[in-house]
């Protein structure tokens, strides 16, 4: 077992405990510079498509995971981010300029979304962000004269500096440029969680009482998580919209939303590997399903089986692992780093009891 | 003038009067304790003075400062610091983050500063880092500082609460029956510990607490409510030998003094 | 007369979305979490009295299906909540409300596998014929999905004021502790409710399959009863039928009398509308928590 010595509150606050850490991470971020010299364009794709869902996953987890605000609407976000981006494209802005400014106004939006939103707790606001994800499909086909409604949009070709990106004739470019954006929006939100706002955040999921009682702002504080959340949305939205090519009304569908929550839950909530680990579930589950149907059923698609494998991985992951795949990840690393001294009844979980949440 | 002053507050839930016309002031650096019994409206005056409720009538001030002007969120600036009956921890949360949200009320950083963690953020966490150190070391909760609230013992959160209280540098501490649920030892730790921060810290102490034994200990005076009004107040002797008191507690026919 | 007409179709929908809306209170009640399931249930409902009444399947009578339907369902509602739900009691909201949309995925997924995807209608006696009143034609099911939701609610309601069984889930809904404590025997209170929550689907689902056809996406519609149990503020079991009745009739004249596009956003716009103006519904139970 690593024990980590610590000589000066620089350890606690630096983005790694040790070395240790540190040169995995490294290895880590090298690996995935030079995938695209290792894998063929399809399984890029396939990469390219994860990080764009991590991405996504990141800016939903600072919201539910880290604020403690369930959002079933994010789809809708995507959708600014993506129509945002493109549209601002459209009008001659280069990429570099459209493509954080879709972050920025897609995260007005979420603050906008937040004015009425922080007055609402669990199932409320759970339902409210159904009720936006449902909306936002209409809304698009009513802004027709921008969004082009229910015929869509293409995505143009990203050009930085003259340099061509574009997801299918230069999939290892497009892949980079996913790569940069995910690293970035992981560093964010990392220093975040080791500064004074990641910390309100976490007081505002845990106690709410006592947060304002230590001086926390809970509206402003929600406003900045809904804010934030979305920014890191409507970029992977933007992403979302190069990656597929042509996108609509139908794109951003309430099922994307859903798929979004549920990815989070099964990575692990409220840590940024979880965000990944349910990218690379959501990513490679079809795949994994259409290889297995192929062996077995000859090649019969069977209509709603993607879907009701995944709810089943789910309810299997709230009952037996409900810190997701993460937290079976650290038990397991856990249990390797005490070999053979580890019990099995330390990571029992405690008995609770149903508190009412009528009382606030 | 005092440091806190409650000026014939009232407070109503419906029906029921919680807080009857209650006037009383705390003077700087001095442990003032409420006592009495169950629903006399003892946590509803720290409710009223977090601004948790809004009083029916009635004025509250601060160092001069009128308290009913600002939000609940904006007492703890004044260095209003508080503990809950039932513990309200950041149970998701280690020991020494929940200490640190403490710090929140000195959070000089905007967003953007943290989120690219700029060298003034880094600056800022170290001196947060050093003020929750210095309580971690005052409190004992050295052996606790990474684990979450969530696998402690009753008696430990009891502290950590106390220490996320403290790591906000406050001027007035609100304790809610810090020793509830305490054993003999730790209610003996908790008057250490109360003793020392009005003495080396010169943090003034309003404290609700069932525990006689404690009040007695620590406090320079004493305020017994019935009903949400004053029945005494006075040093913790005269308290405990008033006769309206005595009544109330033991709920013996009125002689007098028992509204 | 045609504004009758509007208003009679719009309540019979109504009547099917306050009945799955009175699925989520009845649950809400009880255990305070919110089963996104509900209108897969209904869906389920309906498929399996299709399924034993349809000539094509079993082919019993209606009038034997209908109440065997409404036990298997009652039944399926008591395992739901006695092989999965008991099992995460007490955790927070959110693992709750993604358990039971993973739930609906899973339903929707066997009701697709046994009964298939195409469309198909219940041969209900309900849906045979109109009614003439008048020079108004009023469908026969429409007016049968009405009275039978208001005869539900109504029982349903006396249930919980009168019988000690009501009041020993309202009592376990409010303080499960103190419930415990007074010898209410919780868990099973809850599978009780879960029970009684799919036979309320079950009915919805067979007045609902009366009315036209389903497939195994027809659980959708739980989102537009959302907006009915909000509307209704969640905890009043009068309220989301109130609730379901209002999302019912302002779809018809909203797309009688908005323009295309508008209408179909008009139920979610007025949730989103009392959302923002009354967080917890009109007819809301939340209280301040003490501290």
């Amino acid at each position: 077992m690593r024990i980590h010595f610590k000589t000066s509150y620089d350890h606690d606050i630096r983005l790694f405990p040790d070395w240790w850490s540190f040169s995995i991470y490294a290895a880590l971020v090298i690996v995935a510079v030079i995938l695209p010299w290792l894998l063929g364009d399809f399984f890029l794709g396939e990469v390219t498509n994860v990080l764009i869902w991590a991405i996504a996953g990141l800016g939903l987890m600072l919201l539910t995971g880290q604020t403690g605000q369930a959002s079933l609407g994010h789809a809708a976000f995507l959708a600014v981010g993506c129509y945002s981006c493109i549209i601002l494209m459209e009008h001659g802005w280069p990429f570099l300029l459209a493509f954080p400014a879709a972050g920025i106004i897609t995260g007005l939006f979420g603050t906008l979304f937040a004015i009425p939103a922080v007055r609402l707790h669990g199932i409320y606001l759970a339902i409210a962000t159904i009720a936006l994800s449902v909306l936002a499909d209409d809304i698009i086909v009513l802004l027709d004269p921008w969004t082009d409604g229910v015929s869509g949009k293409f995505a143009p070709v990203i050009d930085i500096f003259g340099l061509e990106i574009e997801r299918w004739s230069t999939p290892a470019r497009f892949y980079w440029l996913v790569l940069a954006v995910t690293i970035l929006c992981t560093l964010a939100y990392r220093n975040l969680l080791r500064a004074p706002l990641g910390r309100a955040f976490a007081a505002v999921r845990d106690s709410e009482v006592s947060a304002t009682a230590m001086g926390v702002h809970i509206a402003l504080t929600k406003a900045a998580a809904f804010g934030l959340s979305c920014a890191i949305t409507g970029l992977a939205g933007a992403l979302m919209g190069f990656f597929a090519g042509a996108f609509n009304n139908e794109t951003f569908s309430i099922t994307i939303s859903i798929n979004l929550l549920m990815m989070i839950v099964i990575g692990g909530l409220g840590s940024i590997h979880g965000a990944f680990f349910g990218a690379i579930v959501i990513a490679f589950l079809p795949q994994v399903l259409s290889m297995v149907t192929d062996t077995l059923g000859g090649g019969i698609a069977i209509p709603g089986l993607e879907m009701g494998v995944f709810g089943a991985i789910l309810i299997l992951f709230i009952l037996f692992e409900p810190m997701g795949i993460y937290g079976r990840w650290l038990k397991i690393r856990t249990w390797l780093e005490l070999f053979p001294f580890a019990r099995k009844d330390m990571f029992r979980r405690q008995k609770s009891y149903l508190k009412t949440e009528r009382l606030r | 003038m005092s440091l806190l002053e409650i000026d014939r507050a009232t407070l109503k839930f419906g029906g029921v009067t919680a807080v009857n016309d209650l006037s009383f002031s705390v003077e700087e650096g001095e442990v003032y304790a409420i006592v009495g019994p169950n629903g006399a409206g003892k946590s509803t005056v720290f409710n009223l003075i977090s601004r948790f409720y809004e009083p029916y009538s009635g004025r509250i001030s601060f160092a001069g400062e009128n308290l009913l002007d600002r939000r609940a969120d904006a007492v703890a600036d004044l260095g209003i610091a508080r503990t809950f009956q039932n513990i309200e921890l950041f149970d998701h949360a280690t020991v020494l983050q929940n200490l640190l949200v403490g710090r929140h009320r000195h959070r000089r950083t905007s967003m953007i500063e943290e989120l690219l963690f700029t060298p003034r953020v880094r600056r800022e966490e170290r001196r947060h880092r050093e003020v929750v150190e210095e309580v971690i070391d005052f409190l004992d909760l050295q052996p606790y500082r990474d684990k979450m609230i969530a696998g402690l013992p009753y008696g430990v959160r009891k502290v950590v609460e106390l220490g996320r209280a403290l790591a906000s540098g406050p001027r007035l501490l609100l304790l809610d029956e810090p020793a509830s649920g305490l054993s003999v030892e730790e209610t003996q730790d908790m008057r250490w510990w109360i003793d020392d921060i009005r003495k080396q810290m010169g943090v003034t102490v309003l404290m609700v607490e069932h525990d006689m034994g404690l009040v007695a200990g620590v406090s320079d005076r004493v305020l017994a409510l019935a009903d949400g009004a004053k029945l005494a107040e006075g040093t913790p002797v005269e308290v405990q030998s008033d006769p309206a008191v005595i009544a109330a507690y033991l709920g013996a026919p009125a002689d007098g003094g028992v509204a | 007369m045609d504004i009758l007409q509007l208003l009679v179709s719009g309540l019979a929908n109504g009547c099917v979305y306050g009945l799955i809306a009175l699925g989520f209170v009845l649950i809400y009640k009880a255990t305070e979490a919110v089963n996104f399931a509900q209108g897969d249930l209904m869906m389920l409902g309906a498929f399996v009295t299709l399924g034993l009444s349809n000539a094509e399947y079993v082919g019993l009578p209606f009038w034997l299906a209908a109440p065997l339907a409404i036990a298997i369902m009652a039944g399926v509602g008591y395992l739901l909540d006695l092989l999965i739900l008991r099992h995460i009691f007490g955790q927070n909201q959110t693992a709750v409300v993604i358990l039971t949309i993973a739930l609906g995925f899973v339903l929707r997924f066997v009701a697709g596998a046994i009964w298939g995807h195409e469309p198909q209608t219940l041969q209900s006696p309900l849906a045979m014929g109109d009614i003439r009143l008048g020079g108004v034609v009023l469908g026969m099911a429409d007016v049968a999905v009405i009275v039978v939701t208001v005869l539900l609610t109504i029982c349903l309601y006396q249930f919980f004021q009168r019988t000690k069984l009501g009041l020993a889930m309202q009592a376990a809904s409010q303080n499960q502790m103190a419930a415990y404590y007074m010898g209410i025997p919780v868990k099973r209170v809850q599978g009780l409710i879960w029970g009684l929550s799919g036979a309320v689907a079950a009915v919805a689902g067979i007045l609902f399959a009366s009315k036209g056809a389903i497939d195994p996406n027809a659980g959708l519609l739980g989102i537009k009863a959302f907006a009915a149990a909000v509307i209704g503020g969640f905890g009043s079991l009068p309220g989301a039928l109130v609730g379901g009745l209002i999302v019912g009739v302002i779809e018809p004249f909203a797309s009688r009398y908005l323009a295309a596009g508008y209408s179909q956003i008009a139920p979610y716009a007025l949730l989103l509308f009392v959302l923002v103006f009354r967080p917890h519904g009109l007819f809301s139970q939340v209280r301040v928590k003490k501290v």
